[in-house]
């Protein structure tokens, strides 16, 4: 049970990455690229739980924490380098 | 007993990937970036956390002990969607992006005086 869940949560969570991809590709300005990131690294934890579930391991969690930590202070770095032309003022 | 346990990690994985995959299809097919902007920091931050309860559940009765390492993420995850959210909110005001005409309000402008186009009233006129 827990197998076939395992497939169908894998086709969902790479068919969603592959959505992100498209708006990283096309996306009209600059905010829309770091939305695009920004959502593309929460995809990534969640297939890093899914490896997870899917080996039985609990190695990769680490991982996913030191994923959400960067992904968020290079988003707010990004903004803040958009909004006043500089990081730490 | 086990059962119970491995169909509500099933249940909540096939409903954290739902929503995980309906906020990213909210962000590649809206119009413009402040509709775009729902989809991540809603959908995607519930399925996560869905995502996470299910392996929580799952090791919980795998292992016997509970750990600490997944509400820690869920937890970060909680705190930061609604900052960085606001932090591109601001960008892209900032950058006055184009939105659709049939958006309802404006967002907060300054007042002429207030950016010096127009000399500032003097408090005592008209206020008397």
């Amino acid at each position: 049970m827990l197998t076939l869940a395992l497939y169908i949560t894998l086709t969902l969570v790479s068919a969603a990455l592959i959505l992100n991809l498209y708006r990283l590709a096309v996306g009209p300005d600059l905010p829309d690229r770091v939305l695009a990131l920004d959502t593309m690294y929460i995809n990534s934890i969640a297939l890093i739980v899914l490896l997870g579930l899917w080996l039985n391991t609990k190695t990769y969690f680490e991982s996913a924490l030191l994923i959400a930590m960067l992904g968020f202070i290079s988003t707010v770095a990004v903004c803040k380098y958009i909004l006043r032309g500089d990081i730490i003022e | 007993m086990a059962w119970i346990v491995e169909a509500l990690a099933s249940l909540l994985l096939i409903a954290g990937g739902v929503f995980l995959f309906i906020g990213s299809l909210g962000m590649a097919h809206l119009k413009d970036f402040y509709m775009r902007l729902h989809g991540p920091t809603k959908a995607t931050t519930l399925g996560i956390g869905f995502m996470l309860i299910a392996s929580m559940l799952y090791f919980w009765s795998y292992e016997g002990v509970p750990d600490v390492q997944e509400v820690l993420i869920t937890l970060f995850l909680f705190i930061t969607a609604p900052v960085s959210a606001h932090l591109l909110a601001k960008t892209g005001l900032h950058l006055q992006l184009k939105h659709i005409d049939v958006t309802e309000g404006k967002p907060v402008e300054l007042r002429p005086e207030e950016v010096g186009e127009r000399p500032v009233p003097h408090p005592d006129k008209g206020h008397g």
